[in-house]
């Protein structure tokens, strides 16, 4: 490939991601004094990350922290089976169908399925409905507005990225290297955690990654189903520019939100092989 | 010569030129007004300024097309400003308390006409010229308001008990209640219960008020935005809204008459936003008649019972029906205005230091 082709890439990376990337690093930079953004070098709202006396933007790092962790392994440990039975148990001639119903709900509007989730989990909801009919509860249990239905919220959503992403990678794997092992004598369990698994694993952290960076930055889902109980990063963030349109100390939270998703890629690159899914 | 893609069909590119005019010119005349208006009015707005059944008159009435864009939060449309070209828009709705400190201080609004607007008509107590006017100079209207007080839904919760402040922090309501996220009407609630008036509101009760809301934190079922606590009080996830009003539930009730409102004895807040021009729009006047067509008797009726939610319109002459009216509580809003108190406003630093309190509410 020529050194030219690379240049309409390039500009649309400086343009669209570098430039204000670089205008949000500056504006960190700055303060918010009476209601205007003071343009001169200050480490203020770093510092306010760190030195807030209730701790609250800590905490809500960890808050996102613990949440993304939580999504990344619940949607890792629905997906791979789902990936695993439609590579490797459904007729190639049913694959593709299933692959659309698991892509379904990517159909519908991220917000409208956010509230969906919410009307099942509520008091009066579907879920609370279903267990009452059946006796197993005598009063409706209070899932929505809860961090568990924040996770669930995700977890519905990325199990279908997942399932892509793995379900790419499983059906790369050669059939012979599988057969191979099992015509030395290995059993379904040793092929699978000696030759299946390390092999898919590249799908894995692609979608590992892509679930963990997505969903540390979702304002939506933690906003609409976690009922504001507690405040996640995103959450912190657009409450810094909601009224007092505090963009400087947005920003440094905003990349401080960059810079552990910069940690996440770091730990993920060994295993990121794009190529594979 | 351009050529299309059927090889035996070449077409002149004068040719391609005149069809495309002459598609031109039939499809303006079977396009509706807005697409060929005289003129065009940008308006930055809040969601229930949206309808069509609100802008259609007027942009018949002048030949217009209005453009609007709407905003949740002052800070966004601030945002949004920093980010246009100086004349971009021409008309902003707003929190009236944000008026004079975060636009005309920035010399962002035009002066109105002030013998122009209908003032016999509205409200007295809207008036405020310490919200709408700087230096004897009018530079936004009232148009609409309503309360931060209880909402409720009234088969579920004592009426007895919600005209009591102390029902927001009432333990025989564990988990059964939502609290509108929006700190200003929300913490001067909350002060109001305490007996704190909300022009008394200083740093200085600010950790009494803190310790209120964490007491508060431990019964709430759901801190949210408008959507997210009326969404509780619909499924059963709350029953009380502290800091809600009518803008949460009047445009529910006719679905759902168990969804009420009050204001408790210790009194609620006043919510109000206002309409105003840019000073640096290029169509001033048409910005003004539309301005005067908002606060007029149908704009009013529009606007109070807009899609996106309903409250009182400031205009006492608001072409409402009967049925209307009674949603909106029509006959007691002189009783609902004594007892209730302007939202306070607080300067850049309690701002600032209300925000921190409630930003440690929520993650308390």
């Amino acid at each position: 490939m020529k050194r030219w082709a690379y240049v309409p890439a390039l500009l649309w990376t400086a343009l669209f991601f570098i430039l204000p990337l670089s205008a949000m690093l500056a504006l960190s930079f700055t303060e918010r004094v009476a209601g205007r953004t003071v343009w001169s070098f200050s480490l203020a709202n770093y510092a306010a990350f760190f030195t807030r006396a209730d701790g609250a933007f800590v905490e809500a790092l960890l808050n996102s922290m613990e949440v993304t962790v939580a999504v990344t392994v619940l949607s890792i440990l629905v997906a791979y089976p789902l990936a695993y039975i439609l590579a490797y148990r459904v007729p190639a001639r049913w694959q593709r169908l299933l692959l659309v119903l698991v892509v379904l709900p990517f159909w519908t509007s991220y917000v409208i399925r956010s509230y969906s989730w919410l009307l099942v989990l509520s008091e009066n909801g579907t879920l609370n409905a279903a267990m009452t009919g059946l006796g197993l509860i005598d009063q409706p249990i209070g899932l929505g507005n809860t961090r568990g239905a924040t996770i669930l919220g995700f977890v519905h959503f990325f199990t279908m990225l997942l399932t892509l992403t793995i379900y790419a990678n499983l059906v790369q794997i050669k059939e012979s290297y599988r057969k191979a092992a099992a015509d030395l004598g290995a059993s379904a369990a040793q092929v699978f955690l000696r030759i299946t698994l390390p092999l898919s694993l590249p799908g894995v952290a692609v979608g590992a990654f892509l679930t963990f960076v997505l969903a540390i930055g979702d304002y939506i889902t933690p906003q609409i189903l976690g009922g504001s109980r507690e405040l996640l990063l995103p959450q912190a963030i657009m409450l810094q520019i909601g009224r007092q349109a505090d963009f400087p100390l947005a920003s440094a939270l905003s990349m401080i939100l960059m810079l552990v998703v910069t940690v996440a890629f770091l730990l993920f690159a060994r295993r990121l092989k794009m190529e594979r899914v | 010569m351009l050529r299309s893609p059927l090889p035996f069909s070449p077409i002149s590119r004068r040719r391609l030129l005149g069809a495309g005019a002459a598609l031109a010119a039939t499809g303006a005349v079977g396009l509706p007004r807005r697409a060929r208006a005289a003129e065009e009015l940008n308006a930055l707005v809040w969601c229930d300024h949206t309808d069509a059944a609100l802008l259609q008159p007027f942009e018949e009435a002048f030949d217009c097309r209005i453009n609007i864009k709407d905003y949740q939060e002052t800070g966004a449309a601030l945002a949004i400003l920093e980010q246009s070209q100086p004349g971009d828009w021409d008309v902003i709705v707003v929190d009236s308390v944000d008026v004079l400190p975060k636009f005309v201080s920035q010399g962002l609004l035009a002066e109105l006409p002030d013998d122009e607007m209908p003032w016999d008509t509205i409200f007295p107590e809207l008036r405020a010229p310490e919200l709408h006017y700087a230096g004897g100079k009018l530079y936004a209207v009232p148009e609409k308001f309503g309360y931060n007080a209880i909402a409720y839904n009234n088969k579920k919760v004592d009426s007895a008990d919600v005209r009591r402040a102390d029902i927001m922090w009432n333990p025989d309501y564990a988990g059964r209640i939502a609290i509108y996220d929006y700190y200003i009407p929300a913490m001067e609630m909350v002060a109001l219960g305490m007996g704190i008036k909300p022009q008394d509101l200083t740093a200085d009760n600010l950790p009494k008020i803190r310790n209120k809301l964490l007491e508060m934190k431990q019964l709430a079922a759901v801190i949210g935005d408008v959507p997210t606590v009326q969404n509780a009080l619909i499924t059963g996830a709350a029953d009380i809204i502290v800091a809600g009003g009518e803008f949460v539930v009047a445009g529910l009730s006719g679905e759902n008459a168990a969804l009420d409102w009050t204001i408790p004895e210790s009194g609620g807040i006043r919510w109000m936003q206002g309409i105003g021009v840019f000073a640096d729009s290029t169509r001033k006047d048409l910005a003004t008649e539309f301005v005067k067509y908002i606060v007029g008797p149908e704009g009013q009726a529009q606007l109070a019972t807009a899609s996106c939610y309903w409250a009182m319109p400031a205009n006492r002459s608001a072409a409402l029906g009967d049925a209307e009216k009674a949603r909106l509580r029509w006959d007691e809003q002189l009783g609902f205005i004594a007892n209730s108190y302007p939202y306070f406003i607080p300067d850049a630093e309690l701002d600032a230091q209300m925000l921190e309190v409630w930003t440690e509410f929520l993650q308390a």
